[in-house]
């Protein structure tokens, strides 16, 4: 399509505006980390490192950023195995009630945070008894877990999905028509296709997670605290708004490679085999 | 996998490999084939989450007692509140109408930057500025709600114990103040990326022979976007749309932060009642449970679910 | 077939679910509370446990007393749940999680020099895990979770827990600072159920009127400032909670005593009316409902906050930080809180609960507790290691400074002003109309 000049720098001019939009508060929140003063107001006061100095002196952020780690790292992995899991049966399979499995999978992403934080949290609360089990979920690290874990499955089910549904059908029969089982198609065909995507939706599951407040605050059991946590309530406190700069400037240098390698990963070549 | 294979596999001289037999197994059986792959992910959801879900919408049918506790007493009322009160359905009606307006708003800054980055900007340079975009996705949720309520301070005037307003007041000397409007802008700010990304991918897939035999038969550029992208980008804006208008709506956080708790949405009277009046609180998440879905089936109508 | 397995399985899953509806928490209130005391005393057992008792402690004077007023509570069928009240203590249990107010457990990560909870943990291998409340409702609501081992409660509070069956009787004998305690706040309505005690008291404050030094070059004493027009109209902030309403009413037993308002908990229908009417007119001089006690500070701190209900907490922690302010109790009266130490029915580190609940009413812990948060004491020792003047200041012997300050509690239908011929507004009302009024 041929745009005339003056649409092409229009459509330039929103999009550097539509980036500046996007990365004016980072810059800001990165800048104000580097302030001599303990405001947030502009311009800084000067430029010093000492709130990176108390940052690091202080354990509460970083034993947060661990517990926020931990805790995203095992909902991925439940994720990864459910998603994956569902993902292939929508592949492979027909079935009654196929079309509502999206739904399902999509639902506590799409319902507001607070839904289902208070619906979790309503459950862990209670004591089931099923007659041959008496159990309750409670609140600890646990419920955390489980509750990131249910609204991650469909980042990593919709990527697995999207990655079966482009790679063909044609390749796996070609496989069976060799002589291979379906283990040994798996291995060696289905798997390598869709290596990228279960990375890239691990990936996305993990930031999900990392990220969360509002379930984590309702499902979260005495004592524990994730790098979230900290910061809401740290940004509550004047005092303690520099060193949550800082962490949020640590954060996003930590992020920045991750999101680059799974953007790389979702459109790397290997997706294309089916064209 | 079609049937002709499996007697084709039937046919054969059997083998006696354990990985064969057991694939064979299952490909025989397919109905527990399909259970051992959904059973796990679908009983996952429907104990954690369907139920959870289920509980809630119980809960909004009991009688609380004086010590805001849910008891085992039937009532409707608590629905009846929910839905009648003019104050409750005044702040369902501003929910909706910050969710829609973060929805337009993203839609608008959305459509431009994603056409320049997938049709006009150079090819190389295309993906670096699709991860520019999703990039901030990953600087964490409240450090963006903070840095906006710490660049959009106003001056706080002759009273303050520090003299001067955050980043904007400072250098353009204007802030949308802490009010709705500061709302609108920041959960667009936060949820942006969201609809870039889906129209971006939508652009991607267009190909581009149809923008080629338009421009052939003598339509001109603005033609062209109105008639043939943007019917085939509906669904694709349709998908945007769910992340910013559903993350929107529910969102309580950032009008906490940016308001001061002076502007509720229906998430702040969820959000506090669930510590006085649970039964109420639940009957409160009727609400969005409501909306959203209507959402949802209205947005798949466009294709949403076929475009992610 | 293949359709019909799956739906036979889904079908299964929720008749499962179902069946998990159908019980509730109340199952897990029915579970043995946690005896990790030498004898448990739960009521069915009060009889035989209470030989037991005098034959362990026939020396202790105490605790025929102790043991009377025991089985008092128990054979007027008191609502709470049974819980264990432990005649000895054990070893403590390595941790324990609390809820309090902000301030309340400090371990120096706020300001180095207030740290009471380092020796605590040092003395006793407990380790704390401290969750803020914010509110008396979210206080009650996390109590209910049976996660944590014990509270500080506000007397709003600390009366729904009794009732609720969250929280146990204490046995004040295994609390030797309990003896110290100021007699005007031992076994008070809302600490207590039929003379037994249901915890220990903390301390006491009211609710202030903080303002502006700049915009209020002379202190207003008032409580209209948040009512009516003022330099700082559309700037105030409010505390957010539904008992916010008695501050109302205060307000209108100053300026409307045709209403007849006698106490701000007890209201019925017309002058609760009126009060939301009140506050429905404040809205627009409202710039901030506060429920985190930081939010309030940082916009004291910003000086976008010229006048509010505040905490003397917060005033200090502002007025370090720079801000211009102070704060005044107003002269109608004010709202206030006296604050009681509570353990939990499903503790589960009743233990260190315990020697948690002797610690911060130390002469010294409970010192430094009043001097941080900026409330009176419940130790009488505790004024001689407080600074010059402190408890003067406070008023924590001074019960005439304390008539005028209503103590939140829990409006119910029987009004606490004695009235017989009028129903009250309970406080399930107070709730849904603030609930409605914010929304």
């Amino acid at each position: 399509m041929r745009l005339s000049l003056f649409a092409r720098i229009g459509l330039k001019g929103i999009t550097i505006a539509g980036l500046i939009f996007l990365y004016l508060p980072l810059l800001v929140v990165i800048a104000l980390s580097f302030n001599t003063a303990d405001s947030s107001l502009w311009p800084p006061a000067g430029l010093g490192l000492d709130w990176w100095r108390q940052a690091w002196n202080t354990d509460a952020p970083k034993d947060a950023f661990v517990q926020s780690v931990t805790i995203a790292l095992f909902a991925t992995a439940i994720a990864l195995v459910l998603g994956t899991l569902a993902a292939f049966a929508m592949a492979r399979f027909s079935f009654f009630g196929k079309s509502s499995i999206s739904y399902l999978m999509v639902l506590p992403i799409a319902l507001p945070g607070i839904v289902t934080a208070v619906a979790l949290k309503n459950t862990f609360v209670r004591q089931f008894d099923l007659g041959f089990v008496s159990f309750k979920v409670g609140f600890g690290v646990h419920s955390i877990i489980i509750a990131h874990a249910t609204f991650c499955i469909v980042v990593t089910f919709n990527n697995v999905v999207a990655r079966l549904r482009r790679s063909s059908p044609n390749l796996l029969e070609a496989s069976a028509d060799l002589g291979a089982h379906g283990f040994r198609t798996f291995w060696s065909v289905t798997f390598p296709l869709m290596r990228s995507s279960l990375v890239a939706g691990a990936i996305l599951a993990f930031a999900l997670s990392f990220d969360e407040i509002v379930v984590t605050s309702f499902t979260a059991g005495p004592g524990v605290e994730t790098l979230p946590q900290w910061i809401l309530t740290s940004f509550g406190r004047s005092k303690s708004v520099p060193v949550t700069n800082v962490m949020a400037t640590v954060v996003m240098a930590l992020s920045i490679p991750l999101a680059w390698f799974a953007q790389r990963l979702s459109d790397s070549p290997e997706s294309n085999v089916s064209s | 996998m079609t049937v002709a294979l499996t007697d084709l596999d039937a046919s054969k001289p059997p083998r006696a490999g354990l990985a064969t037999r057991f694939s064979r197994f299952f490909r025989r059986h397919r109905s527990l084939s399909l259970f051992t792959t959904l059973g796990a992910p679908v009983t996952w959801m429907l104990f954690v989450y369907i139920g959870s879900l289920l509980i809630l919408v119980a809960a909004a049918f009991f009688k609380v007692d004086e010590n805001s506790k849910v008891t085992t007493e039937f009532t409707t009322e608590n629905v009846r509140t929910a839905f009648t009160t003019s104050s409750y359905l005044e702040v369902v009606l501003r929910s909706v109408f910050i969710a829609g307006a973060v929805t337009l708003l993203c839609f608008v800054v959305a459509l431009p930057m994603a056409f320049y980055i997938a049709k006009v900007a150079r090819p190389r340079w295309r993906r670096s500025l699709i991860v520019a975009v999703l990039l901030p996705l990953w600087a964490g949720y409240l450090v963006k709600a903070y840095a906006w309520k710490s660049i959009i301070t106003p001056d706080a005037g002759r009273f303050a114990a520090r003299q001067g307003g955050g980043f904007l007041e400072a250098t353009i000397g204007w802030t949308p103040g802490f009010g709705k409007l500061a709302v609108v802008i920041t959960l667009s700010y936060l949820w942006l990326p969201y609809m870039v990304l889906p129209i971006y991918a939508g652009l991607e897939r267009l190909p581009p022979s149809y923008l080629d035999a338009a421009g052939d038969l003598g339509a001109r550029p603005f033609r062209t976007f109105r008639t043939v992208i943007m019917p085939l980008l509906i669904p694709s804006i349709a998908a945007g749309s769910i992340f910013t208008f559903a993350l929107s709506l529910g969102d309580y956080i950032v009008a906490r932060i940016i308001t001061g708790g002076k502007e509720q949405m229906i998430g702040n009277v969820i959000d506090q009642l669930q510590q006085q009046n649970q039964a109420l609180s639940a009957a409160l998440t009727l609400w969005p449970i409501g909306i959203i879905i209507l959402y949802l089936i209205g947005m798949s109508r466009l294709g949403a679910f076929e475009s992610v | 077939m293949r359709k019909q397995r799956l739906v036979g399985a889904i079908g299964a899953t929720l008749v499962l679910l179902l069946a998990a509806c159908g019980s509730d928490d109340k199952a897990a209130t029915t579970d043995p509370p946690p005896a990790t005391a030498a004898a448990p005393t739960t009521a069915a057992e009060t009889e035989s446990t209470e030989t037991e008792a005098t034959e362990t402690e026939a020396t202790e004077t105490e605790s025929t007393e102790t043991e009377a007023t025991e089985t008092e509570a128990t054979e007027t069928g008191a609502t709470a749940e049974p819980g264990a009240v432990p005649t000895e203590l054990g070893e403590g249990e390595g941790e324990l999680n609390i809820i309090a107010w902000a301030g309340y457990v400090e371990d120096g990560s706020t300001d180095p020099a207030y740290d009471w909870v380092t020796p605590f943990e040092e003395e006793t291998g407990c380790s704390v895990n401290v969750k803020v409340g914010n509110t008396s409702d979210e206080m009650v609501q996390l109590m209910q979770t049976g996660e944590y081992d014990g509270v500080s409660a506000s007397g709003d509070a600390s009366v729904r827990l009794i009732e609720g069956g969250e929280v146990v009787p204490v046995n004040t004998d295994l609390i030797p600072n309990y003896a110290d305690i100021f007699e005007s706040l031992k076994l008070q309505p809302w600490n207590s159920r039929d003379g037994q005690a249901y915890g220990v008291p903390h301390g006491r404050g009211a609710n202030l009127l903080v303002f502006n030094t700049e915009a209020f070059p002379t202190a207003p004493d008032s409580i209209t400032v948040m009512f009516e027009d003022s330099v700082a109209a559309g700037s105030l902030s409010v505390y957010d909670s539904p008992n916010y309403i008695a501050d109302a009413a205060i307000y209108l037993m100053a300026t409307q005593p045709e209403l007849g308002i006698t106490n701000p908990y007890a209201l019925d229908q017309t002058q609760f009316d009126a009060a939301i009417a009140a506050l429905e007119a404040q809205k627009d001089l409202v710039s901030q409902y506060w429920a985190l006690y930081t939010d309030q500070q940082t916009e004291l701190e910003s000086g976008t906050v010229l006048a509010g209900t505040t905490w003397q907490v917060i005033v200090n922690l502002a007025q370090g930080n720079g801000a211009l302010i102070d704060a005044v109790k107003t002269k109608e009266g004010a709202t206030g809180w006296s604050d009681t130490w509570m353990i939990s029915s499903k503790a589960k580190h009743p233990n260190c609960m315990y020697q948690w609940m002797n610690h911060i009413v130390s002469p010294e812990a409970n010192a430094a507790v009043a001097e941080w948060f900026g409330e009176a004491p419940s130790n009488a020792k505790s004024c001689a290691i407080a600074s010059d003047g402190f408890c003067d200041t406070f008023h924590a012997e001074d019960e005439a400074y304390w008539e005028d300050v209503w103590y939140w509690t829990t409006a119910t239908e029987a009004c606490a002003d004695g009235r017989t011929d009028v129903q009250c507004v309970p406080y399930s009302e107070w709730v849904n109309a603030w609930a409605e009024l914010r929304a």
